[in-house]
């Protein structure tokens, strides 16, 4: 018998809507869970009791009057980079320490009204920017299956939460693996939706044109309700799109049988990592069983996108991180000489090594006489991936590869090379740069024991299709069901 | 050597909308320091732009207006600087692409019309206040005016003289206004002005090093500061010192321009596309609609009324300078068909009493229809010219009926012939020394006679009766 | 290298980060890693290629002008590190 913390969503809605169980002991099975291991895993920021249980309590009001919907009553952390009225959002970094955020963003707001309970805000790191959870200001994040490894990056705790029964789901926030990294290092499901299916009001930006929000859970069918909330316009994000969306749990337990999987030549010939290569080898072998077909196709400029990421998305922080300054919210130095001594110091004591590498970074590819060179020259690299990816999928229905070159690696081994940190993403940025939706799956484990993700990419919109391919394959598969020791 | 003077102005107009450019808060001016701000215009984290419809459609107007052509697609930048009035020390605006570009506007220079070309139009966001405190080492920040839309006008260096400068500054403004897209105030800050301006050797095809001259509050200021700078600047040449590109601000006080030496002068703007906004598309039929619906123009306007009214052209470039004092002077002639008449009447009286600004009329409580039936009661003769301005003044404190103010106060004008010849022989017996040296060839005194009967009439008298009575009576008196 | 001394300060200054000296070495040393990193950009052929700024093929939607209630003014100032009456208050602006 699985403790109330250890199920997913679709099975305690059943419990809620049936009377056999309420909100109120659901979450306090989850704060007691968060309780027991919060001090091994640090997948917090910010536990929120008080607010859980209140929510917890209106939502078993809701059930009772029976306006309850799927997810009311359900325990959900947010990734503290997302506005929680009246909660601190501090994206891990001192210079928001103490910032209280004054309103809700679009997704929180249809978190409340869909009667969810808030259990807190989760680890990352800092700013979203890195790909171990090591970068936050609160210190880093441990991996559940081993706590010497780093959980992945950047949204490190939505993904640890979930995979420890700290959280039934969570939300993550993906720039260039965010989600899927971290989603394949912990062994739960995750997607990068479509740029534009999910607002981004309340997401305090990391690279606009690359940030997406999305949800972590378990398995397919919990991350098939998140999209049915989350996803939807929002005439507060000029980049929403104005769509209708379907209803993605109607592509839940649908046959694959027929459909053509693209394996990208220059994603595999990256793989060196023997667990990794056998993993996609037997997740091949499951999809053929299913009655998927394969072909091989070719991204030409997915070698590129590295280097164009590291040039587009620091530009663009560099601009989102200049209102940290010391004179509206945030961290303020305490001394300085002047106005503009007093921005350099604020800034220098607020933010980490990281961020303020990818500042100086994007401050040098904008300014005058580089801009050419770097920014436009990767916004160019930028069309030709997204154009590689449109003519992959002229010849498949989704792509299949994986979601990190290797397994989880240890806390500290990369933290000081940036190129080398920076090289864990090779295969989710290019996703981001042509704005597609992504999804991690859990693919197996290593020979020791740790978790390797498969990544689906689909053409723009087509998230229903990466529902329908994962569940399929969940159906086939216990990698999903597995939960780590501790 | 002769130089001349080369100047590009960079007009900044705050637009009329109730909302913010890329938020919901209200634009209203003058409130407690930070109480119209939301998380969007405070640059919250997290928070994102909406753009203001109304906001495109005045831009738009504007543009037409001046004969610009309107980009179908153009593009929203941030222009990145750290600033405190700027909360997301980035400001929205727009850079390669600006939504209008490639027009004119006509100016009156001594040597007639001149078209000053437009290099660009383009939207952006305006920053909030900085107030500085005058004992402590510290500023005040009040975000009430960020986010407010504006447009920034960009002219072709086209202009040579100070003069020239302060004619453009004139002509736009009073397109904005014209449009009702801009109150045009320049002391709230509402229309503000920069200035590029170099020197070169008469002659000379390429342009002299530039500065670019700030803290301009007024056409005066923007005249002074101009001409301080072309005289520095031309000086300089001539020494042989070499011009520093720079910024300078112009001191009111001194009516010299200094040099901004701070750190903030290494200005960097690393200008991309904003990712928060998508590409902005105006609709060709909003452009012609809008186009349609364009008023008439300061310039038409002043053009028709000389030519359609017979006034000088600089009584029709006054009455033009608002759609409202233009209004008033066509209404008031459809009522007395006396043009010049008319135009004098508003020149001088009418704007004395508003005191030269225009903006008073709508409560200005001489309306048209009054203003003509003062004018029929001069014309007719039943007051004369001098009285009927006291009139004037009491119809403008009181709101007051001129022939009720005439009648109530016994103003009527003595066009008796019997009356005034009885006046006139008693100010000619009075004065007979005076009438003798009349006589005797010194004209001017005709003058002092028509003065003294006007006395004796206490202003009531017909002037015109009197000229022609005494005219009379002298000539009979030079017959003894 | 492919960034000098005097980049590495005049960065830091307009992306206002106060460095301390041993911090702008290492930082230095790691931007210049990155930058010959993105040499490899140079390979690509890229003339007659339109830039990306975003994957959304859609123009900027707009919003009627209509005003919504602001904040209230403690709201507006409940995260200021420093403030005066109503107004945020910073270190003296010199023009």
């Amino acid at each position: 018998m699985l403790e109330l913390y250890e199920k997913t969503a679709i099975e305690l809605g059943e419990l809620l809507r049936t009377r056999q169980v309420a909100s109120v002991e659901v979450t306090r099975s989850m704060l007691a869970r968060i309780e027991a291991t919060e001090e091994k895993l640090h997948s917090f920021v910010t536990v929120t009791p008080e607010l859980a249980l209140e929510m917890a309590a209106e939502a078993d009001r809701r059930i009772s009057a029976g306006t309850a919907g799927p997810l009311t009553g359900i325990p959900i952390a947010i990734k503290d980079n997302m506005c929680v009225k009246g909660l601190r959002a501090s994206c891990a970094s001192r210079i928001l320490a103490n910032f209280v955020a004054p309103y809700d963003a679009t997704v929180v707001r249809r978190i409340r009204d869909a009667g969810m309970v808030i259990l807190g805000t989760t680890n990352m790191d800092e700013f979203a920017m890195g790909s171990s959870t090591e970068t936050s200001y609160w210190g880093p994040t441990r991996n559940p299956w081993h706590l010497d490894m780093i959980p992945g990056g950047s949204s490190g705790g939505s993904a640890a939460s979930v995979a420890a029964g700290q959280a039934v789901v969570s939300l993550g926030s993906d720039t260039g693996g965010s989600i899927r990294l971290p989603a394949s290092f912990c062994s739960v499901t995750g997607i990068k939706p479509t740029y534009g299916s999910v607002s981004r009001y309340g997401l305090v930006a990391y690279a606009s044109s690359l940030d997406q929000i999305g949800p972590i859970a378990r398995d397919a069918t919990d991350l098939a309700l998140m999209l049915n909330l989350l996803c939807g316009h929002d005439p507060m994000d000029s980049t929403s799109v104005p769509m209708e969306h379907p209803d993605f749990t109607s592509f839940l337990g649908k046959p694959i049988k027929g459909m053509t999987l693209g394996l990208p030549r220059e994603f595999y010939s990256h793989l060196d990592d023997p667990d990794v290569s056998r993993v996609m080898a037997d997740a091949r072998k499951v999809f053929e069983g299913l009655g998927v077909s394969f072909v091989e196709l070719s991204l030409p400029h997915l070698d590129y996108g590295i280097a164009a990421y590291y040039i587009i998305a620091p530009s663009e922080a560099s601009s989102n991180l200049a209102r940290y300054d010391g004179v509206k919210y945030g961290h303020r130095a305490e001394n300085f000489d002047g106005m503009i001594d007093m921005y350099c110091r604020t800034r220098a004591e607020g933010f980490g090594a990281e961020v303020k590498r990818r500042i100086m970074l994007g401050t040098y590819a904008l300014s005058s006489g580089y801009y050419d060179a770097y920014y436009l020259k990767a916004a160019k690299i930028r069309t030709l991936i997204t154009e590689d990816f449109k003519s992959a999928f002229q010849t498949c229905d989704a792509i299949l590869c994986p979601v990190a070159p290797t397994p989880p690696f240890k806390i500290g081994e990369k933290i000081d090379d940036p190129i080398q940190m920076y090289l864990t993403d090779v295969f989710t940025i290019p996703v981001n740069m042509a704005g597609l939706p992504g999804m991690s799956i859990p693919g197996g484990f290593s020979s020791t024991g740790l978790p390797v993700g498969l990544q689906l990419i689909a053409p723009h919109f087509a998230e229903s299709r990466l529902v329908q391919l994962a569940s399929a394959f969940q159906a086939e598969t216990d990698h999903h069901l597995k939960r780590p020791p501790l | 050597m002769e130089y001349e003077a080369v100047i590009g102005l960079e007009v900044h107009a705050q637009l009329l909308t109730d909302s913010k450019a890329f938020c919901s808060c209200t634009t209203r001016f003058g409130a407690e320091p930070n109480s119209n701000t939301c998380p969007i215009c405070q640059g919250m984290p997290g928070t994102l732009p909406v753009l203001n419809r109304k906001a495109l459609e005045y831009t738009v107007r504007m543009a037409l207006a001046c004969n610009c052509t309107i980009n179908e697609i153009s593009r929203f930048a941030r222009k990145n600087y750290y600033y405190p009035d700027l909360p997301k020390n980035y400001q929205i605006s727009q850079y390669e692409l600006p939504v209008a570009e490639h027009g004119w506007v006509e100016i009156e220079t001594a040597e007639g019309v001149r078209r000053i070309g437009l290099t660009r139009i383009h939207m952006e966001e305006d920053a909030g206040k900085l107030i500085h405190d005058e004992d402590r080492p510290v500023s005040y920040v009040d975000l009430n005016r960020t986010g407010v839309p504006l447009i920034e006008i960009v002219s072709e260096p086209e202009i040579r003289t100070p003069e020239e400068a302060a004619e453009y500054l004139r002509a736009l403004r009073a397109i904005l206004v014209y449009l009702d897209v801009c109150d045009g105030n320049m002391q709230e800050g509402s229309f503000r002005c920069d200035a590029n301006v170099s020197v070169r050797p008469v002659g000379q095809k390429s342009l002299g090093v530039k500065t670019e001259v700030k803290n301009m509050n007024s056409f005066r200021n923007v005249q002074r500061a101009l001409q301080y700078e072309i005289d520095r600047q031309t000086e300089a040449l001539r020494n042989g010192e070499p011009i520093v590109q720079e910024t300078r601000l112009f001191d009111p006080t001194t009516g010299t321009t200094a040099s901004m030496r701070s750190k903030e002068q290494a200005h960097d703007y690393r200008y991309f596309p904003d990712p928060d906004l998508l590409p902005l598309r105006v609709d060709p039929e909003l452009v012609e609609r809008i186009g349609r619906d364009l008023p008439e123009l300061p310039s038409e306007k002043k053009r028709r009324f000389v030519e359609q009214f017979g006034i000088p052209p600089y009584d029709a470039a006054v009455l033009t300078a608002s759609r409202e004092l233009a209004a008033y002077f066509e209404r008031t002639l459809e009522l007395f068909p006396k043009p010049k008449a008319v135009s004098n009447w508003i020149m001088t009286e009418l704007m004395r009493q508003l005191k030269g600004e225009e903006a008073g009329l709508a409560s200005c409580a001489v309306k048209p229809e009054q203003l003509a039936d003062l004018l029929k009661l001069i014309d007719a003769g039943t007051i004369s010219g001098k009285i009927a301005k006291a009139v004037f003044e009491e119809m403008c404190s009181t709101g007051g009926d001129p022939a009720e103010i005439i009648n109530r106060k016994g103003l009527v004008q003595i066009s008796d012939s019997e009356a005034l010849t009885e006046l006139v022989r008693k100010v000619l017996d009075d004065n007979r020394g005076e009438v003798e040296k009349y006589l005797a060839g010194k004209d001017k005194l005709f003058g002092f006679f028509v003065g003294q009967v006007m006395k004796a009439s206490k202003g009531k008298a017909n002037p015109q009766l009197v000229n022609d009575l005494l005219v009379q009576e002298l000539r009979a008196r030079s017959r003894f | 290298m492919k960034i000098t001394d005097k980049e590495v300060d005049y960065v830091a200054l307009l992306g206002r980060l106060h460095l301390e000296p041993e911090e702008k070495t290492k930082y230095r040393a790691q931007l210049d890693d990155i930058l010959k990193y993105m040499d490899k950009l140079g390979e690509v052929p890229t003339d007659h290629v339109e830039p990306m700024a975003g994957t959304v093929e859609l123009y900027t939607p707009m919003r009627e002008d209509v005003v919504r209630p602001s904040l209230s003014i403690e709201e507006a100032l409940s995260n200021a590190p420093a403030r005066t009456g109503t107004s945020f208050r910073v270190p003296k602006v010199i023009e």
